[in-house]
């Protein structure tokens, strides 16, 4: 059958034979068998890998492996960023982790620092660290990273998860399959949009439509019908990390908006639409209905995945105005180092703090050992504007409330929803 | 190397693309729901635990997993890894269609997996089948077992 037919190039197969050292031919091994198994005919260089490896979906034996080849000196070819992780080492204790968690996440920290890689710890890189151009090739692990990259950036990622984007890192290359190929990116699916998105959430909202309709990651949603000057960075990133959530996608067009879909045509590339997806306010306001409150009173809000930009830091700073969080419901939002740095010069982090909220640094609250934490605390329900967050926490036994910004900010401050 | 094979007739040869791994033969076990080893699975035991999964209370353990899709995020890519070093993960994987990640992770735990097979692996084969998968010839050969 066609599909083995992979070409090395002189180094890669040099580093094949093993003549790179062991790490490097044990890394080239996965990435061949990876690509014969899709069919990719090369390798294709990258410029730059995104890691995602928690303690809490890595386990004992992925830290003891990482452990193990931190040892052997090995480095990263290429640029190595972190992903969001599971401690702010700085809030840990206040928020009753796990003590055992908290030390192998050191230790895990340890070992990817040895190899190389760059400590940034978000889901956000692309807002806050690096933004590939149009064409360019990444191995990018989250999959909010991996969608925004594809979609608005016009770069090249496959879902490179934790081992994979690490052999991307240790190689400098990736196979050359599914989104690197241009007739991967078409269109497959119409996505006729006539609700009004405002808020994120209702962005987010959409990705859950499309998402729960359209559950494949070689799909990719064409959306026509939104209004290109709506269309902020902020926005398609809850779009995205949505769509990646509830349809393993990673990639969307936005016609008039993202680089490869000037218009319907262009993002299908000649292709007929294979179905027809319309949204309109009642399927929005359907998503907010599918995450009902079990009761008016609110445990904990969280703002988070992805990790909140400045803008949106600024934004919660501002709908607090002033005001206190209420002494039954605990609100907490994370961000990423930069970011952190950025608005605490401004003084919105400190203002969010002195209300009573928490701004956590370098983690995504569903990784921080949710269920762990939701006993400690007696925690219940969950509200949140993150409908990614909503669609995951349900799986930790909370009771996931998904609402707009503004109406969990008011909720923190009331203790309730309004 | 089984006489199993070798005395009974096949009920069903099913043929796709090359997949990744040794060949192997065991029992399948046929979910009609797609699977994350994240959300679906208890990851201490190797349990099917979300409720009203299609094979919710099976235990993937040794087992010739066959689904119809995967879901979920990058968790996948270190879960087939954490499984096998405990001993609990599939002996073999077979997909109507999967995603990158699923196929990375089982690369990185050595877990034979197989995709786009037709005649369709989750109509053709029975859970308790007794399976023989060959991922190099994308070959997947199905002798029911206990009528």
């Amino acid at each position: 059958m066609a599909g083995t037919d992979l070409k090395l190039a002189a180094e890669e197969e040099a580093m094949l034979a093993g003549e790179h050292g062991e790490l490097v031919q044990w890394a080239i091994q996965m990435q061949v068998d990876v690509g014969r198994f899709f069919g990719a005919e090369r390798l294709v260089p990258v410029t730059s890998a995104h890691m995602v490896g928690d303690m809490e979906v890595m386990g004992e034996p992925g830290l003891a492996l990482l452990r193990k080849i931190a040892k052997g000196g090995a480095k990263f070819s290429v640029p190595m960023t972190t992903n969001a992780r599971c401690v702010d080492f700085a809030a840990a204790e206040r928020l009753l982790q796990d003590p055992g968690m908290v030390c192998k996440e050191k230790e895990l920290i340890a070992a990817v620092r040895a190899i190389g890689a760059i400590q940034t710890d978000t889901c956000i890189n692309y807002q806050t660290v690096y933004q590939p151009h149009f064409g360019e090739h990444v191995a990018w692990g989250d999959t909010g990273t991996v969608i925004y990259a594809n979609s608005v950036l016009g770069a090249r990622s496959n879902f490179e998860s934790g081992p994979a984007a690490f052999a991307a890192g240790i190689t400098g290359r990736t196979p050359c399959y599914g989104f690197h190929l241009p007739e991967q990116r078409r269109g497959t699916v119409l996505v006729q949009l006539s609700a009004d998105l405002e808020d994120l959430a209702d962005w987010g909202a959409l990705g859950a439509v499309i998402g729960r309709q359209c559950n494949d990651y070689w799909q990719a949603p064409v959306i026509e019908g939104a209004d290109p000057g709506s269309a902020t960075s902020d926005r398609m990133k809850h779009l995205g990390a949505s769509l990646a959530s509830y349809g393993s996608l990673a990639m969307f067009h936005l016609v008039g908006v993202t680089p490869e879909a000037a218009s319907v045509e262009a993002a299908f590339g000649g292709r007929e639409p294979e179905r027809v997806i319309r949204v309109d306010d009642d399927a929005i306001a359907d998503v907010y209905a599918s995450y009902p409150a079990d009761r008016d009173e609110i445990d904990l809000v969280v703002l988070t995945g992805p990790q909140l930009s400045l803008f949106e830091i600024k934004l919660v700073a501002e709908l607090l105005d002033g005001r206190s969080v209420h002494g039954n419901t605990r609100f907490i939002i994370t961000t990423n180092q930069m970011t952190h740095a950025a608005a605490s010069a401004l003084g919105h982090v400190q203002a969010i703090e002195r209300a009573g909220g928490m701004v956590l640094v370098g983690v995504c609250f569903y990784l921080m050992g949710a269920d762990v934490m939701r006993e400690r605390f007696g925690w219940r329900n969950i509200l949140t504007n993150s409908a990614k967050l909503a669609n995951i926490i349900g799986g930790y036994r909370y009771h996931p409330i998904f609402r707009r910004t503004r109406d969990c900010v008011e909720a923190a401050v009331a203790g309730r929803l309004q | 190397v089984t006489t199993h094979l070798d005395v009974e007739p096949p009920v069903a040869e099913l043929r796709g693309p090359p997949g990744f791994g040794r060949p192997l033969d065991g029992e399948a076990l046929v979910s009609s729901d797609p699977f994350s080893p994240r959300y679906d699975l208890d990851r201490s035991t190797g349990l099917i635990s979300r409720k009203g999964h299609s094979i919710e209370g099976h235990n993937i353990a040794g087992k010739i997993l066959v689904i119809p899709a995967v879901k979920g995020g990058v968790a996948a890519g270190w879960a087939f890894y954490d499984l096998m070093r405990r001993g609990i993960a599939p002996a073999a994987i077979v997909c109507r269609e999967t995603n990158p990640v699923f196929v990375q992770g089982a690369v990185l735990a050595g877990v034979p997996i197989l995709h786009r097979l037709d005649p369709d692996p989750v109509t053709s084969i029975r859970t308790g089948d007794r399976v023989r998968v060959d991922p190099a010839s994308g070959s997947v050969v199905v002798l029911r077992s206990g009528g």
